[in-house]
């Protein structure tokens, strides 16, 4: 019984159902509208966090960074993606950052309900960071519209909160309202039940477990919380002396299962608590079929020959006892060897292969593995959250250390690059660069022209002057006639009336052209600017392109010697940081496992010597019942 | 004695279960505290992934030549899509085999990055080929080859793939900014 009353307080966990931590209700490709935005939701569908997280980082920064954030095409999913990037966050273990894009939503101009979505989400966050007094306050932001998929979720994380802060009796408020929610039902049923237990109703607490402890789910998750709450149940029972119903709520577990072990021993106590020793046989017996390294299953083989030697079987008992004491002492070589195989760093080097990362159910694979017996004793250690956060985040260290490595290297390609375009340039460019000022002077020059003419053009709308509208024979004609006029002014010659009179007609016969055939000379000079202003168009097209290939090349070259060094920097402080962490981490989780070896070491040698002592005792009673004519 | 073993047995299990408790403290203590090193760590990398990235993109795909071609499934889309090959201007560009895990994070909206280069300014061809295998088992290909202007600024380029039965084309080359 005592045993009961010290377990039981570990049991009394509330049921924790991690709903939403995955991004959830992405956009369809046909709706997605930011390529970048549905890249980083491809890395992180694959779990790959880092790379979702570097993507969607970039492309935040970047729109917090255009000058008309509307036009950017981010802004269609902006909402959901501060929301992503908080999921991200916490899939990536950074719970220190994670609420920092959650909150930007909660404060930004947002509509009500995606306002109380990031409040929810902030609030898990808080949570899940064990600071249920603001994961309360968050809580209490929410008001008004509330998206219909997180309602329930809401009050399920409200009264989680309620408990947390030692508050069942509102616990069991919000939990009476979900009993029966959709996707809750295992879980809202086992923590009502214990908040009715916290509270101080243990009827109906018991009451609620027995409920709890049957409600059927296809998932193993429902199975799950269904055996917990049977667990639940059957303890406090035991610990009640109700043994009967102790015993119902154990065999309700599942024979295959993470309880399915502890809920096999605990019925053969349950069944020996009544003195129903012949019953007690038959748990233990199919317990002692068993993997040997859990811990239920040793104890079992001492609980066997127990149950044995109390319906005075004490040959069998003392046989029993003796392949207790060999699987002892085998398991306890195995403890030993497993505990040299972590010091000699074989544990690290299976935590880090690349198959086992690969599945995830890993943990449960590593016991498949032939050659890791030091996982052997390890996999509860190994399923426990603090054990599974600190050897992710060796794992994570050692994806950086890959990582950091990598780029490293790259650095160096990166000035092979330069150097290459810089010796390829550099030469070419003076002569280049010589050529294109002759060009540019000719281009300035032909511009010019262009734009007197233009002035010249507009001009002559407004005033109009068909002289300038003279082709270039007819401005020489003008020239000689002017000419001709002056001579002649000067000349006493009698011929030279005659002369100015048929200067005069000449004279008249240009004016006559220039006056009759203008509007159609205006015509045309503005059709011939229009296609020069196309050529212009052209080689301006040209010119500009020029000019940004020619900046191109520079650019090519130019200015990555600072940048370059300053990453080099942080990533060589980087890897120092991250090799050290690796070392520290690695070393603690090595610890921690040696410890929880010697802890199971020392178990199995208090075992060891109570089979010894035991099954001396048995065979003593054998021969006595023996010489007495009994078994 | 049996019932000296029990009270033994269950004796042994609370000290066991009790005993490590400050020891479980400290290692709790520790991890907590190598946890917020780690994340700060992550922060620091992840910034400096940041940088390196706008560098890599500046010194390797400037935007005057930068073309980056995407693939998307159109949504509901149930055919195994097993591999896409892009050739630009006749040119093998990528050729990528989807695992299971690609494939469905594909399905579920994802959307994949499947070339980055570089193509001078003006008119270029993209053809973009697309092998899998539909529901009833029966194989799956198509080509479509779609024209493109390649301007000043960076070209991205999303590629949306279809089934046969889905009514809509199954391949889709649009133009994205």
């Amino acid at each position: 019984m005592n045993r009961t009353r010290h377990a039981i307080p570990k049991f009394l966990l509330v049921a924790l159902f991690a709903a939403g931590t995955s991004p959830a209700a992405e956009p369809a490709a046909s709706n997605l509208r930011d390529l970048y935005f549905g890249e980083a939701l491809y890395q992180a569908y694959q779990g790959h966090f880092f790379e979702a997280l570097e993507r969607l980082d970039a492309e935040l920064a970047q729109h917090r960074r255009v000058d008309e954030p509307q036009r950017d095409s981010l802004q269609y999913h902006i909402g959901q993606a501060e929301f992503s990037v908080g999921d991200f966050e916490l899939n990536y273990r950074m719970h220190l950052r994670a609420g920092r894009a959650i909150r930007a939503v909660l404060e930004g101009n947002v509509d009500e309900s995606v306002r109380n979505e990031a409040a929810f989400r902030l609030a898990r966050i808080h949570f899940q960071k064990g600071q249920p007094d603001d994961a309360l306050e968050a809580l209490a932001r929410i008001h008004g519209k509330i998206p219909e998929a997180i309602r329930n979720d809401i009050e399920f994380l409200r009264a989680n909160v309620y408990l947390a802060l030692g508050r069942p009796a509102d616990a069991v408020e919000v939990l009476k309202r979900l009993q029966g929610a959709a996707g809750l039902s295992g879980f809202s049923a086992y923590n009502l039940a214990i908040a009715l237990l916290q509270s101080g109703h243990p009827a109906d607490a018991l009451q609620q477990l027995d409920k709890a402890g049957q409600v059927t789910g296809d998932d193993p998750a429902s199975a799950a919380i269904e055996d917990k709450s049977n667990m639940v149940l059957g303890r406090l029972m035991l610990q009640s002396a109700n043994f009967e119903r102790a015993q119902r709520s154990f065999d309700r577990v599942h024979l295959e299962g993470p309880y399915s072990n502890q809920a096999l021993l605990s019925a053969g106590w349950a069944y020996a608590s009544a003195e129903n020793y012949e019953r007690a046989l038959v748990p233990w017996n199919i317990l002692i079929q068993r993997d040997v390294t859990d811990s239920a299953v040793q104890e079992a083989k001492l609980a066997l020959p127990y149950a044995y030697g109390k319906l005075n079987v004490y040959g069998r008992a003392a046989t029993l006892y003796d392949n207790a004491l060999v699987s002892f002492g085998d398991e306890l070589q195995k403890v030993d060897a497993s505990i040299r195989s972590i010091r000699e760093g074989k544990f690290l080097k299976v935590l880090v292969r690349e198959e086992i990362k690969q599945d995830k159910e890993w943990v449960v694979r590593l016991r498949t593995l032939p050659d890791t017996p030091e996982t052997f004793y390890l996999t509860d250690l190994m399923a426990s959250h603090d054990f599974q956060t600190a050897l992710q985040n060796y794992l994570d260290m050692e994806d950086l250390h890959k990582k950091l490595l990598a780029w490293q290297a790259s650095f160096d390609a990166f000035e092979d690059i330069i150097r290459l375009r810089r010796a390829n340039y550099e030469p070419l460019l003076p002569t280049i660069d010589a050529q294109f000022r002759e060009l540019d002077s000719q281009i300035r020059l032909r511009m010019e022209q262009r734009d007197n003419l233009d002035k010249r053009l507009q001009a002559i709308l407004i005033e109009p002057r068909p002289e300038l509208l003279a082709t270039a024979d007819e401005r020489i004609a003008q020239e000689r006639i002017r000419a001709l006029e002056t001579a002649l002014a000067a000349s006493t010659d009698p011929r030279a009336a005659a002369l100015q009179v048929r200067l005069q007609r000449l004279k008249g016969v240009l004016t006559w052209t220039l006056r009759t055939e203008y509007p159609q000379r205006l015509t045309e000079a503005h059709q011939h600017l229009r296609a020069l202003n196309q050529d212009v168009a052209v080689l301006k097209a040209r010119y500009d392109s020029f000019v940004r290939t020619r900046q191109a090349a520079v650019h090519s070259y130019e200015g990555y010697d600072l940048p370059i060094s300053r990453l080099r920097t942080r990533v060589r402080e980087a890897l120092t940081q991250v090799d050290t962490l690796v070392a520290r981490q690695g070393q603690l989780i090595e610890t921690v496992a040696i410890a929880e070896l010697k802890a199971r070491g020392q178990r199995l040698e208090v075992y060891q010597t109570q089979a010894r002592y035991a099954v001396a005792d048995s065979y003593d009673r054998a021969t006595k019942t023996q010489a007495g004519g009994g078994f | 004695m049996s019932l000296a073993i029990r009270s033994f047995v269950l004796g042994v299990l609370i000290c066991v279960c009790v005993s490590p408790g400050r020891a479980e403290d400290t290692y709790r203590q520790q991890m907590k505290g190598l946890d917020e090193q780690v994340q700060e760590v992550k922060s620091d990398v992840l910034s400096i992934a940041a940088e390196l990235n706008q560098l890599e993109e500046k010194l390797l795909y400037p935007s005057n030549t930068h073309l980056a071609v995407f693939v998307a499934l159109a949504p509901d889309e149930t055919f195994r899509l097993d591999a896409v090959q892009v050739q630009i201007d006749g040119q093998l560009a990528a050729h990528y085999i989807y695992s299971f895990k690609e494939l469905e994070a594909l399905q579920k909206g994802g959307v994949q990055r499947i070339y980055t280069g570089n193509v001078a300014t003006g008119q270029h061809e993209i053809q973009v080929s697309l092998n899998g295998k539909l529901a009833s088992g029966q194989d799956y290909a198509h080509t479509e080859r779609v024209p493109f202007d390649k301007g000043i600024g960076p070209k991205l380029i999303g590629v949306t793939l279809a089934g046969p039965n889905s009514g809509k084309p199954a391949i889709d080359v649009g133009d994205w900014h």
